[in-house]
């Protein structure tokens, strides 16, 4: 189906960032503008996720320049998905942010910039150009540059500079891919890219460039050599901002990755191998990263890195449920992961610290709060019916199918060591007692006002409920999960309905 | 003219990332402009150059009749190299701003000790 609607909720958000430009000095106005903004993004994504489930794709040729001539916006099933997570998350974050961020970042032009990056995030899962997808990253990785770095200290720019470095070069091996793909096919659309890589005869070259695309969305995405940025860019912003990073953006290089390696590239068995190969080294070393840490949020972090193996795990065994198993994680990692991130930051509101060891006794001051922690860090875990075991039981199941024990190994350590973790946090955070009395001085969540409170735990209840409920009808999930992975074995549908059905 | 290209793109990438393993922040900055600059030749060079007019049909014919250049690896350059500027002007900023704060040029005197809150 053709329609303009694909638009709206970029624009929604573009909308927003500039209507909050005329109000740069006025906190409360800001406040008020991002979180209306935001809601109407999300129902505007929402509205656009059931038009893809009931009508199929949505495309859009921008200006009437058919395909593959022209720009064009899809969407299928996964696109769909993504972005209503992205639009539940921003709203979830940006809740969140009204009372978690100090002013003077607000007036640094913080709303301004979040609505910019989500723009960028929207943009680059809708977009059905390969180019196009590069400058929605570029749109993206230049608002996260601004997010993490304004306001910095010292102990921030090593990771900023780090982040800011691997970024780029990133980019500039994205872009060198993008040459060498139009060199060698002279397109840019991605479904035409499908074709024409396909009648390419020098497979060598198409193999090269794939692994091109690969390291630059690995380095995106955190996977294992490239990794090392993330845990020390990740837990230095403040949480509302980690919340975001640690949630869309390291999945916007999996989907990247699923994109072209599902539509343009169908990979041959050196990737296959090599894709095995590094889910096993990003799960064992993200893995074994948070066993010493202390901090919470180094260990989130490194979680982060340890979890980015499931889907790569998922892409190397390249089967149809595979790919259920990794759109399942997806729609639960997205949610629980940027939530994990808002109780950090609410534990540093209460505690004045995430470090385990002067932290305790959260659960006998706020015993609420604690049940919802540890219902949204178990569902990390993946302890059943919570949303993460569906995938994991579905991703284990596959690779014991597909006879690939060194994975099937990998897979389970990571999910042991989640759990030891995870379970070290809640007794040493939650349980034992504090090894130090809690003073008026370092408790500043009673000071917030009501609102503020409101504000700071009803995101963090809101996606708690949604993780609870993807776990409790997982059914419903599964099929969603089965439809995209459906259309991602399937590329020709993609192809037809981009360049329409004379191909 | 393509045999020169591609000296220039190699030369381009390998100073790049020779630059970039250095430890001083300016080189660093360099390195990465420079590879910025090799792919946006990389482009151009893999768009394949041809000695030819502009791609503009004249009126009275209705399809291309002699060889024309390739517009879109230009608008993928000018495209690329707009961003480039704004990620350059910000890396700019940002390590100006490293500078004022530790004192050196030396991206090793940020290594600080890991404090672990």
């Amino acid at each position: 189906m053709i329609t303009n609607f694909i638009l709206a909720p970029i624009l929604m958000h573009m909308f927003t960032a500039i209507v909050l430009l005329f109000f740069w000095q006025k906190v409360l106005v800001q406040k008020i503008i991002s979180i209306v903004g935001n809601s109407i993004a999300f129902l505007l994504c929402l509205r656009m996720f059931e038009m893809t489930m009931s009508n199929g794709y949505l495309t859009l040729q921008l200006g009437s320049w058919q395909a593959p001539f022209g720009i064009t916006f899809i969407a299928d099933t996964l696109s769909a998905i993504m972005v209503l997570l992205t639009a539940l998350v921003s709203l979830a974050v940006g809740i969140y942010s009204t009372a978690s961020l100090n002013e003077s970042r607000i007036r640094f032009g913080y709303f301004f910039i979040f609505h910019f990056l989500v723009m960028g995030l929207l943009g680059a899962f809708l977009t059905g150009d390969i180019f196009n997808l590069y400058v929605w990253f570029e749109v993206v990785i230049i608002s996260s540059f601004i997010l993490l770095t304004v306001g910095g200290k010292k102990r921030q720019m090593e990771g900023a500079i780090k982040y800011v470095t691997m970024n780029m070069l990133g980019s500039v091996i994205f872009l060198t891919a993008i040459g060498i793909l139009y060199g060698i096919t002279g397109t840019l659309n991605i479904a035409d890219l499908a074709l024409k890589v396909a009648q390419v005869e020098n497979t060598g070259l198409v193999t090269v460039t794939s692994l091109l695309f690969f390291v630059a969305f690995g380095i995106k995405s955190a996977v294992f050599p490239l990794y090392f940025w993330l845990p020390s860019a990740y837990h230095t912003p403040p949480s509302a901002i980690a919340a975001i990073f640690g949630g869309l953006l390291t999945k916007m290089g999996v989907y990247a990755m699923l994109r072209v390696f599902t539509v343009i590239f169908q990979p041959d068995y050196f990737t296959l191998v090599l894709f095995s190969v590094i889910a096993i080294l990003t799960l064992l070393t993200g893995a074994l990263g948070t066993i010493n840490k202390k901090s919470i949020r180094r260990v989130l972090s490194y979680l982060i890195v340890c979890h980015i193996g499931f889907f790569i795990a998922g892409m190397g065994l390249n089967t149809e449920w595979a790919f259920v198993a990794i759109v399942f994680y997806l729609i639960h990692d997205v949610i629980v992961k940027s939530n994990v991130f808002m109780i950090s930051g609410v534990i540093v509101k209460m505690r004045e610290t995430v470090d385990m060891t002067r932290l305790g006794s959260l659960l006998k001051d706020y015993p609420k709060f604690s049940f919802v922690a540890a219902l949204v860090l178990f569902s990390l875990v993946g302890i059943p019916p919570l949303s993460g075991f569906w995938p994991k039981i579905l991703l284990f199941q596959e690779t014991f199918k597909q006879e690939n024990y060194l994975l099937l190994a990998a897979l389970i350590i990571a999910s042991f060591v989640t759990l030891f973790v995870i379970v070290r946090i809640w007794s040493e955070a939650f349980w034992k007692e504090s090894p130090k009395p809690i003073t008026e001085e370092i408790d500043h969540f009673e000071s917030f006002p009501f609102s503020g409170k409101i504000a700071l735990i009803a995101p963090i209840v809101g996606l708690a409920f949604v993780s609870l409920y993807i776990g409790l009808s997982a059914n419903s999930f599964m099929k969603l999960s089965e439809k995209a992975a459906y259309e991602m074995k399937n590329p020709e549908i993609y192809i037809e309905n981009v360049l329409g059905a004379k191909q | 003219m393509e045999l020169l290209l591609v000296i220039l793109v190699g030369a381009f990438y390998s100073s790049g990332i020779y630059m970039m393993f250095r430890r001083s922040m300016v080189k660093l900055l360099l390195g990465l402009l420079l590879l910025g600059n090799g792919a946006n030749l990389l482009i151009f060079l893999i768009g394949g150059i041809t000695k030819g007019k502009a791609p503009i049909i004249k009126p009275e014919n209705n399809a291309f009749h002699e060889i024309y250049a390739d517009p879109v690896p230009q608008a993928l350059i000018l495209t690329a190299i707009v961003i480039s500027f704004a990620l350059t002007a910000f890396a700019i900023v940002l390590l100006k701003r490293v500078y004022t704060t530790t004192g050196s040029d030396d991206l090793d005197s940020l290594n600080v000790q890991d404090l672990d809150i």
